[in-house]
């Protein structure tokens, strides 16, 4: 009970973990029901084309006939998954990069001007080269929007690493002797992990943004997917004639972004109030 | 300074190399042969051969690489596979379109920005500052091309104050060149409205802490001058910082408004190049993109002396 009691309390303390939590949940429980509570996504019946919200189609038909709702339930899968994955694997590359980058220096001169390079070059622009150059899957898709987001992480960590690196109890550690994979294990990666949970949530938010941004120009998740960017880009042209086909999907994509960013901003404000958002 | 300069320019050097090895290995470390991935999945064997030579993929990886970077450094950048024309010539075609959405975006961004971070720092706590910071959390979420269809929808298509899509070059006439881009630009400017806003907000709110501004104040510093003059212009660093910043997002924001609004820029040039393996076209505007962002960073950092000469260069 006291428990409970302190993680409400909690919530009423920083609210915007708690809308961004609460809006998270909503649509991650969606997706993961999405066969339960929706119709057939790929399904279409030509009669049915454009026809606006009622009861039989919440959300209406696209220009199809397919129904809107069951492919935005669907869509949020793929956009959820993504946006996770991304965060996962430019974390995992990024914080080791980091970690090496801020205890060994001459790993730190290379690294840096390669995570410059790459940080360089547009995010959109490296994403669709390598979906142009390996085909678009969803794996592709994964690794074209972490890559750019590496450098990121890595100035992040190496940041840190290098704050703590000559502090007493990592100099006491290496002087007893621990071996430099204990050293960095668990005397410096815990004064990372902070800082880097807020990180790997704006990097989810960003990646959700960025897969729907390339299934939109036609170099993301392959068009037979219902992915939100591939609803809006398959319907543009009926905007006029049917504005749910548009709005729908891309009222979603915001929510979901919006609930990931205000997740993240609360709990910088909760973990670590010294980095700030334009890092 | 001028020495610092020379010493930021000559840093381009590494960063570009780098920019450059990654983008011409990326074709290489593909898996498969880089001839045979350009000619797509129906090819015949004599098209293979045909793009294998005139990209000269038979020679050593080095030799090709220095032949690329020097062709580059002259400013050739290879030639399309799909029409044959010279890429550099293909995106100085589309230049215009491009920097005319880029720096509208821009103009209008900033100007938007910069007022409301002042007057939400200004009046910090009240229900403005609350709408204000309120609008670039949203602004920060919502995804280019959903702000340009509900701008399209509600402003072209119900009240037809604007056109619904295109460009017209300048030479056509400033009005109509104005008249098309404003839709696109308030579209892509959002997310950088909300950047600037904030950042803008927070600074402005760190220098009027300050004694001085507390002395400005006490000697009778009308209100306008005292934000401008005393506060503004103290705060602008790190508001500048973002603007450089925020120029890669403006670049990958400009591909995908390019889309939304039918302009012909080198956005554009870009995701036609996606379907046709146009490969060349998309490395060689990476390569000049990614040089437009580090020239306007290497810019931002040089315009830090002008407006703080505190801060000291070693």
């Amino acid at each position: 009970m006291s428990t409970l009691a302190a993680t409400l309390q909690g919530l009423r303390r920083y609210p915007t973990v708690a809308v961004g939590g609460v809006l998270i949940a909503i649509v991650a429980l969606a997706a993961l029901l999405a066969p339960w509570i929706s119709g057939d996504p790929l399904g279409f019946e030509p009669v049915n084309r454009l026809k606006p919200p009622s009861a039989e189609f919440w959300l209406g038909t696209d220009s199809l006939g397919r129904d809107v709702y069951a492919r935005l339930v669907h869509g949020a899968r793929i956009s959820l998954f993504v946006g996770l994955a991304v965060a996962v694997l430019a974390v995992a590359a990024g914080g080791l990069a980091g970690l090496l980058a801020g205890y060994f220096p001459r790993v730190d001169a290379v690294l840096m001007r390669v995570m410059d390079g790459v940080m360089a070059i547009p995010a959109i622009l490296l994403a669709i080269a390598l979906v142009a150059l390996l085909g678009a899957s969803v794996k592709v898709v994964i690794v074209a929007i972490a890559i750019p987001e590496i450098p990121r992480v890595c100035r992040l960590v190496r940041s840190v690493v290098l704050s703590v690196r000559n502090l007493p109890y990592v100099e006491a550690a290496r002087s007893n002797g621990t071996r430099v994979v204990r050293l960095l294990w668990r005397h410096i990666l815990p004064s990372t992990v902070a800082p880097v949970i807020v990180q790997a949530t704006y990097i989810c938010a960003s990646a959700i943004l960025v897969e729907a941004g390339l299934s939109f120009l036609g170099a993301g998740t392959p068009p037979e997917f219902p992915t939100w960017g591939n609803m809006i880009a398959s319907n543009r042209m009926f905007l006029m004639l049917a504005p749910w086909t548009v709005f729908a999907p891309g009222i979603c994509l915001a929510i979901v972004v919006l609930a990931v960013n205000l997740l993240g901003d609360g709990l910088r404000d909760r973990l670590d109030p010294r980095i700030s958002r334009s890092m | 300074m001028l020495s610092y300069i020379l010493r930021r320019l000559l840093g381009v050097i590494p960063v570009m190399l780098v920019v450059g090895v990654f983008v011409f290995s990326l074709l290489h470390l593909a898996p498969g042969d880089p001839a045979a991935i350009i000619a797509g999945d129906n090819a015949t064997a004599e098209n293979i051969a045909r793009i294998r030579a005139s990209l000269g993929l038979d020679r050593p990886f080095l030799t090709q690489f220095l032949d690329w970077g020097g062709g580059v450094l002259r400013g050739d950048l290879g030639v399309s596979m799909f029409s044959g024309l010279p890429v550099s010539q293909l995106i100085l075609q589309r230049v215009e379109a491009t920097v005319s959405l880029a720096a509208s975006t821009m103009v209008v961004a900033v100007v938007l920005a910069v007022t409301l971070g002042v007057l939400a720092a200004w009046k910090a706590g009240s229900l403005l500052d609350r709408a204000v910071m309120g609008v670039a959390v949203t602004g920060f979420s919502v995804p280019v091309f959903v702000v340009g269809y509900l701008l399209v929808y509600f402003l072209s298509m119900k009240l037809r104050w604007f056109p619904v899509q295109g460009y017209r070059p300048i030479a056509d006439g400033l009005w109509d060149w104005a008249r098309h881009l404003v839709l696109p630009s308030f579209a892509l400017g959002l997310a950088y409205v909300a950047l600037i806003a904030r950042i803008t907000r927070t600074s402005m709110l760190e220098v009027m802490s300050e004694d001085y501004m507390r002395t400005a104040r006490a000697k009778g510093v009308a209100t306008a001058p005292l934000l401008l003059r005393h506060a503004l212009k103290n705060a602008a660093v790190p508001i500048v910082t973002v603007i450089g910043i925020g120029v890669a997002l403006l670049i990958s924001g400009v591909v995908i408004t390019e889309s939304v609004f039918n302009i012909p820029g080198i956005g554009r040039l870009v995701v036609d190049a996606i379907t046709r393996r146009d490969y060349p076209i998309i490395q060689g505007v990476m390569i000049v993109f990614a040089g437009v962002y580090v020239l306007i960073n290497l810019g931002v950092d040089v315009l830090y002396c002008f407006i703080d000469p505190r801060i000291r260069y070693r």
